[in-house]
């Protein structure tokens, strides 16, 4: 039981999922059970709070927004605007953590569903206009260039997730890209980034749930989640083993779907199982 | 053109060479092996004749029948309700629920009057103004393969558009909407029709639905199943019918019917109150009376399984039960269902892919409380195994990861048989030193049943190719 340590002695860590009825479209309440989860194997006491909208916004030690549709998004940010924790708690250093429309909203401006702008939280130097073509869907793979590096001055692995949104974000001086895209679109604005970061506020668009699909990113928010309560941030390394083949199907699928689309149709990844090779029957049957 | 009202279709010009264009292309279809060939040849009339729906369907009773899930079961629920086990309708039952299988379906049936479609979300519009159907049947809307379907509320407003647009009809039949009255999106949709019969069929999943669709606010659910605005009027509407405790179709007058079928599970029961209530509204085939609710429900009693969803099979001398579930809600109406059954199974086989079919994106999985699987032991297969184990691993449910689904079922039945051979006996629980994976299961609740069946549950793709292989 290395790393698991006596939980009485540790604080309690508060994870606040906002608005699940908002902005919970995509799974992204996941990436809440993923900090909480990661937190109790080590010992730590946790409690999430599904935080729904209509009331208001609890305290807690590490935030996560998800993706939503776009009216409960533009709603959401009014909510989140009106409430002021948020921006608040981001002011004292807590990690927030924004997935797609949880993203969007974290900056200066966002579009609805007539592209009409709407006011964000400005919690990010980031603006969001609408895309001209087709939405972005798909696997995504970035690397942390000039993202946010983790307590022994390493670099995060690649970030990897499903990207799925028809906005185009563009990142301020005031902020930094999370990631440099190596395939997919990410905030699509032209110069192959992925999300942006500040401080201790991350956004990005990948679901998957991205925190799922990279824990070390999960375990760098929980460090600074740490760090802003004052408690020691060192945390016991996890058996990942199971993440790991995770990762490693995705991106070994993803890189097949790179050589098809330099066109080498018999590439022998092609023969792998499941890996890009979707049925040709268009039927969803209910 | 056809000749009159008759159910003898004779499609004149253009639409009669399509017709045989997709015939032929059916044939050559299944002569070539490349499947059932139905989509296909639908497909190829269709580049013929681009209005051969609306051409095939004139004169017919249609309906129509939507939803996220329960499509496939409910539309063959209502063609047997409407034949009893006999012939002389017209349906899509191989699932190919596109404009190219329904164009398929209405030339395979050329001789039937009545014609029952199961529809996908996306074209359900379309297809009401092409067919001017006697019923649509709503069932529910909730999110699903959001990488390739739009999302909930832009085809709660693509149905309401199409609703809308059926006032004004070529043909003076009318047209009655069956909706289930539980679920908002279906009611912010079918509240634009004329004439509407709402059956509250107790719907449990509404995470999509707590904004409002009419106003932004915010949907307030009442435990008993009225659900309310907070800031508008917009709120559930009188029903025609609802389910009670006691698995009771009651209507508005006060008809009581027992809703008993074999089919199991609460969704199943939704489904066929529905059709209990669609099946009158088709009105009387030529020759005959309008099928009664009671009829309906008595006719769907003991239909066993529809395109093989809940079907068994014998392997190796245990029962196999083939359970499919393609998102969230769907899921969630298994586990309710193996609760509600209160039974061990021998084993839980999981089973995910992504192919185009089933989404592309895994993230749904987050969206399914696998935590109440806590205490089972599960085997997780299929192409996106990896993601399944490491959702159960966050769910602290206690699972192996066998990639081939077949083999996965194998396995399920192999730790059965051991567990009936070792009772008593309890496996090591090796400690190697690092943080512990999940919290050690409690040996006797993990212990798989040893009677009961190996439940396998897949999403689409899963689902097929090991119903397919077995």
């Amino acid at each position: 039981m290395t790393g698991a340590t006596d939980p009485s002695a540790q604080p309690e860590l508060v994870v606040v999922v906002v608005y699940p009825d908002l902005l919970g479209t995509y799974g992204d309440g996941g990436n809440g059970i993923v900090l909480a989860q990661r937190a109790r194997w080590r010992g730590f006491r946790v409690s999430v709070h599904e935080a729904r909208s209509g009331r208001p916004l609890p305290e807690g030690d590490l935030y996560c927004l998800g993706g939503g549709e776009d009216g409960p998004q533009v709603r959401a940010a009014s909510l989140l605007i009106e409430d002021g924790a948020l921006a608040r708690q981001a002011g004292r250093g807590v990690p927030v953590l924004g997935v797609c429309a949880g993203f969007q909203i974290l900056g200066h401006r966002f579009p609805d569903a007539d592209d009409r702008p709407h006011r964000g939280l400005g919690l990010l130097d980031i603006t969001t206009r609408k895309g001209r073509g087709a939405r972005a869907v798909g696997e995504v793979v970035a690397r942390f260039d000039r993202g946010p590096r983790p307590a022994d001055g390493g670099r995060l692995p690649d970030l990897t997730g499903f990207e799925n949104h028809g906005g185009v974000t563009t990142v301020g001086p005031g902020a930094a890209p999370l990631a440099r895209v190596l395939t997919g679109v990410g905030n699509g604005g032209g110069d192959r980034v992925e999300g942006a970061w500040h401080g201790r506020v991350v956004g990005t668009y990948l679901h998957g749930p991205v925190l799922a699909r990279n824990v070390q990113l999960a375990d760098l928010l929980l460090g600074w989640a740490l760090e802003a309560k004052g408690s020691a941030s060192r945390l016991a390394p996890l058996d990942d083993t199971e993440e790991e083949a995770l990762r490693a199907e995705r991106l070994a699928a993803t890189e097949v779907r790179g050589l098809r689309g330099a066109a080498r149709p018999f590439s022998r990844g092609l023969q792998r199982r499941g890996v890009g090779n979707p049925t040709s029957r268009p039927a969803q049957p209910g | 053109m056809s000749s009159g009202g008759g159910a003898l279709r004779i499609p004149a010009g253009r639409a009669a060479l399509a017709v045989r264009t997709g015939s032929a292309v059916n044939r050559l279809s299944r002569l070539l092996d490349l499947g059932s060939g139905t989509v296909i040849g639908g497909r190829a009339a269709l580049a013929i004749d681009p209005r051969l729906i609306s051409r095939l369907a004139r004169g017919r009773r249609v309906a129509l029948v939507s939803g996220t899930n329960g499509k496939t079961t409910t539309t063959g629920m209502l063609v047997a309700a409407l034949t009893g086990g006999g012939t002389g309708v017209g349906t899509n039952r191989t699932g190919a629920n596109m404009p190219a299988g329904h164009a398929a379906a209405l030339v395979e049936h050329r001789l039937a009057a009545t014609i029952v479609l199961e529809v996908d979300e996306g074209y359900l519009a379309g297809l009401i103004a092409e067919t001017e159907p006697r019923v649509v049947v709503l069932l529910n809307l909730s999110r699903d393969q959001l990488d390739r379907i739009s999302e909930v509320r832009m085809l709660a407003d693509l149905w309401r558009q199409g609703l809308a647009g059926s006032g004004e009809r070529a043909t003076g039949s009318p047209m009655t909407v069956v909706a289930n009255a539980d679920d908002p999106m279906v009611v912010w949709a079918a509240m634009a029709a004329p004439t509407v019969r709402w059956v509250g069929v107790g719907q449990v999943w509404n995470d999509d639905a707590v904004g409002c669709p009419a106003c932004g606010g915010r949907i307030e659910f009442d435990p008993l199943g009225g659900w309310q605005c907070d800031s508008c009027a917009f709120g559930r509407p009188e029903l025609f019918a609802s389910i009670d405790r006691s698995r009771t179709l009651v209507f508005a007058d006060g008809t009581r019917l027992p809703l008993e079928i074999e089919l199991p599970g609460t969704f199943n029961r939704a489904n066929a109150a529905m059709v209990a209530v669609a099946a009158p509204e088709m009105g009387a085939a030529t020759g005959a009376e309008a099928v009664t609710p009671g009829t309906a429900l008595e006719r769907l009693r003991t239909l066993e399984d529809v395109a093989g969803r809940f079907s068994t099979v014998e392997r190796r001398g245990r029962t196999v039960r083939l359970l499919l579930a393609k998102n969230p809600a769907g899921w969630t109406a298994i586990f309710d269902l193996l609760d509600e059954e209160g039974g061990h199974p021998a084993g839980i086989v999981l089973a995910v892919n992504a192919r185009v079919a089933d989404g592309l994106d895994t993230s749904w999985l987050w969206d399914v409380p696998f935590e109440r699987l806590a205490g089972r032991s599960v085997i997780a297969t299929g192409e996106r195994c990896r993601d399944l184990a490491v959702r159960l691993r966050y769910a602290d449910v206690d699972h192996t990861v066998v990639p081939d689904p077949l083999a996965a079922v194998d396995a399920a039945i192999d730790a059965a048989a051991d567990a009936a051979a070792d009772i008593g006996v309890t496996s090591d629980s090796a400690s190697d030193g690092a943080v512990p994976r999940s919290p050690a299961p409690d040996g006797a609740a993990a212990r798989p049943g040893t009677t009961g069946p190996v439940e396998f549950l897949g999403n689409y793709t899963a689902f097929s190719r090991l119903r397919d292989r077995l």
